[in-house]
């Protein structure tokens, strides 16, 4: 038995009931530990003073945004290729919460940069990265809502978002090319295993984001199943009106 | 070159609307679909012209051999009548509009402006345009409305020199055009209600 | 395909409403300006070249929806799906089409405009180098924006919160281009960006967008 079973809604489902209750106590855990150890017991910056904490709050949900995109993306391929309808589901269940961490993303910045730049706003690239994906987001979103088939809806949205993505990379480098930038550098290089932030502050900010990526992957299993669910629940009605 | 259908399926947003369909069109031979209202005459016609894919089975002899005509006549109002069969014969790589535009009784307005036409003279614009696309099978979805007696009359000699040259023609009328047509029944094709396979939403039940 | 475009091109001209409205609309930004930062003609010239591309782009953005769907509503597309025409050709004739009537007015048009903004002498050449290149990307991805909505009443404003995070990066280059040409500084990066983007979405985006109009006319 293969990962493809899951492609299955009721073998989804039944995993999904499975899996959840873990996923949400370990990751609200994670979450708690996470940000209480950040905000609370470790000491401030010298520079940055306390408000650099944001950073527990901040990264997670940055990369979440990130990898909520992404994850649309695989889901989107998956369905263009092998038509799968959880797969399809998985990815509009996964957009509103890539808006929301995107949104978290860009408060918090705008919070942690505020001490240091004076404003409430500025034309980081990174931030302005966030806020044009945000855009992203909002468009995928609103083409899911506009279109009544959910087969087209899902064919045209995922195509958008593959579009979507090149043109994403694409302004990344764009708005680096159009603006030097306010960022600090990347701060956590987990990947290279290198860290040029203290031991002190990596830890909790490593806790926070396994707690933020398992809280994805938990509302990402509510939200599609919620949207199984809700398609079947139109599927009887549409047999139902026909005269079964 | 027989336009053949077998085994086919079909789905009309997302529900499964005909099975097992059947049939085979000779060149020279025209087929009548009839069946209720709703009972799937366009989906069949517009999966023929490869508008929308089959759920199953399979359509041969029709790659690149289909005019298609249905309610939507594909007309700009901005254009003449012959600036528009114009335009069209030359997507489909043919040039001569006259011999459309004689079988239609165009010639009198072949300088209007399309939107400036009654909906008869609408229609029978639209009908024309398959004179002008030089394909040999004529695929049509309720083609006589809109016309009164005099054009049907047109309409039906126009397709009765379609098959005598060689082409043939499908279409879904309720009209008796007087012609030496074969009549297709589609309402034994339809898929049972509690059928899913294919289905969009299969998965779901 | 030369039928298809001498079609639209006829179309626009006599319908008359996408040909001048774009670029009374590019006019109508230009004019407002002024009125809304005021009239400093230091102020005017350092924002000019941006100014301008921005009023191109949404000028662009204007005539977009009805690129597809008046000939979504009329059938006309279902029957150019069974020409022999691929599709692929039929929406780069129509992001032609729209670039001629829409995008290549605009880029004639900006000098001009410039003018009414202060746009320092050494910006005119490559406000218009750099419009000329990027206005046929905003038709090219604006084509892709009008096949994902064809079908969708109404669809204008949906189209454009699709097409404008796409539009980014062409504007932050083309009006660098424009921006670093009016300063006397070298754009030659931005430009040459901006070509890449322009070669890559006309030769890839005509793809992506006949397999979106085929999805939505199923």
């Amino acid at each position: 038995m293969s990962i493809w079973q899951y492609a299955n809604p009721v073998k989804f489902l039944a995993l999904s009931a499975r899996v959840q209750p873990v996923l949400w106590v370990v990751s609200i855990a994670f979450v708690v530990v996470g940000l209480s150890w950040g905000f609370f017991a470790t000491p401030d910056d010298f520079r940055q003073g306390s408000t650099v904490k944001i950073i527990y709050l901040h990264v997670p949900a940055a990369l979440m945004a990130i990898n909520a995109w992404f994850m649309m993306l695989v889901t989107s391929l998956i369905w263009l290729i092998r038509r799968h309808h959880v797969s399809a589901l998985a990815a509009k269940a996964a957009a509103p919460i890539g808006v929301v961490m995107t949104v978290i993303a860009l408060l918090t910045g705008a919070i942690w940069g505020q001490p240091m730049w004076g404003t409430w706003w500025a034309w980081d690239p990174r931030l302005t990265s966030f806020l044009i994906l945000f855009l992203f987001y909002l468009g995928y979103i609103a083409l899911w809502e506009a279109i009544e088939d959910p087969d087209t809806a899902a064919d045209l949205t995922s195509v958008l978002c593959l579009v979507g993505s090149v043109f994403a990379i694409l302004s990344r480098y764009a708005v680096q090319f159009w603006n030097q930038g306010l960022h600090q550098g990347t701060s956590v290089p987990v990947a290279t295993g290198g860290r040029t932030v203290a031991d002190v502050f990596f830890y909790p900010l490593l806790i926070s984001m396994i707690g933020f990526g398992l809280l994805f992957v938990a509302l990402v299993f509510y939200r599609t199943g919620t949207e199984i669910r809700l398609r079947r629940a139109s599927a009887l009605r549409a047999r139902s009106e026909r005269g079964v | 070159m027989a336009l053949l259908v077998s085994d086919l399926s079909l789905a009309r947003g997302g529900v499964p609307v005909l099975t097992g369909l059947n049939f085979r069109l000779e060149p020279g031979r025209a087929l009548i679909l009839r069946g209720p209202n709703g009972s799937g005459k366009t989906t069949l016609l517009r999966t023929i012209a490869g508008l929308q894919p089959p759920l199953e089975g399979q359509i041969s002899g029709a790659e690149d051999r289909i005019a298609y005509a249905a309610h939507a006549d594909g007309l700009k109002a901005m254009l003449s009548v012959a600036e528009n069969l114009a335009f069209w014969a030359q997507v489909f790589g043919n040039s001569d509009i006259s011999p459309a535009l004689d079988a239609y009784a165009l010639h009198p307005l072949r300088n209007r402006l399309a939107g400036t036409l009654s909906a008869g003279q609408k229609r029978r614009l639209g009908l024309s345009r398959l004179m002008v696309t030089g394909r040999p099978i004529w695929v049509l979805d309720e083609p006589t409305v809109s016309l009164d007696s005099d054009a049907v009359r047109l309409f039906a000699d126009a397709v009765r020199g379609h098959l005598s040259a060689g082409g043939s023609a499908l279409m879904a009328t309720h009209i008796d055009l007087g012609l030496d047509a074969d009549v297709l029944d589609i309402a034994p094709f339809r898929a049972a209600s509690t059928s899913r396979v294919g289905a969009s939403d299969e998965a779901f039940l | 395909m030369i039928a298809l475009l001498i079609r639209d091109l006829r179309l626009a001209l006599r319908a008359g409403g996408g040909f001048g409205l774009g670029l009374a609309f590019f006019l109508i930004v230009t004019v407002l300006v002024p009125f809304s930062v005021g009239p400093q003609q230091a102020l005017l010239g350092s924002i000019a070249a941006g100014v301008l591309w921005l009023g191109a782009l949404l000028a662009c953005l204007l005539s977009l929806d009805r690129l597809l769907a008046l000939d979504y509503e009329d059938g006309t597309l279902d029957l150019l799906l069974t020409a022999p025409l691929p599709l692929e050709a039929v929406v780069s004739i129509k992001a032609l089409a729209h670039w001629l009537t829409t995008g290549l007015p605009l880029v004639l048009a900006a000098p001009v405009l410039g003018v009414l903004l202060n746009l320092p002498g050494g910006g005119f050449f490559w406000l218009v180098v750099s419009l000329a290149l990027g206005t046929p990307a905003l038709s090219v991805i604006g084509t892709f924006g009008a096949a994902l909505t064809v079908g969708i009443k109404r669809g204008g404003l949906l189209l454009s919160l699709l097409v404008l995070p796409l539009y980014v990066p062409t504007l932050i280059f083309g009006a660098e281009a424009a921006r670093r040409g009016a300063a006397g500084l070298d754009p030659q990066t931005p430009v040459l960006m901006l070509a890449g983007i322009t070669f890559a979405t006309i030769a890839l985006m005509p793809f992506a967008s006949a397999a979106v109009l085929r999805m939505g006319l199923r």
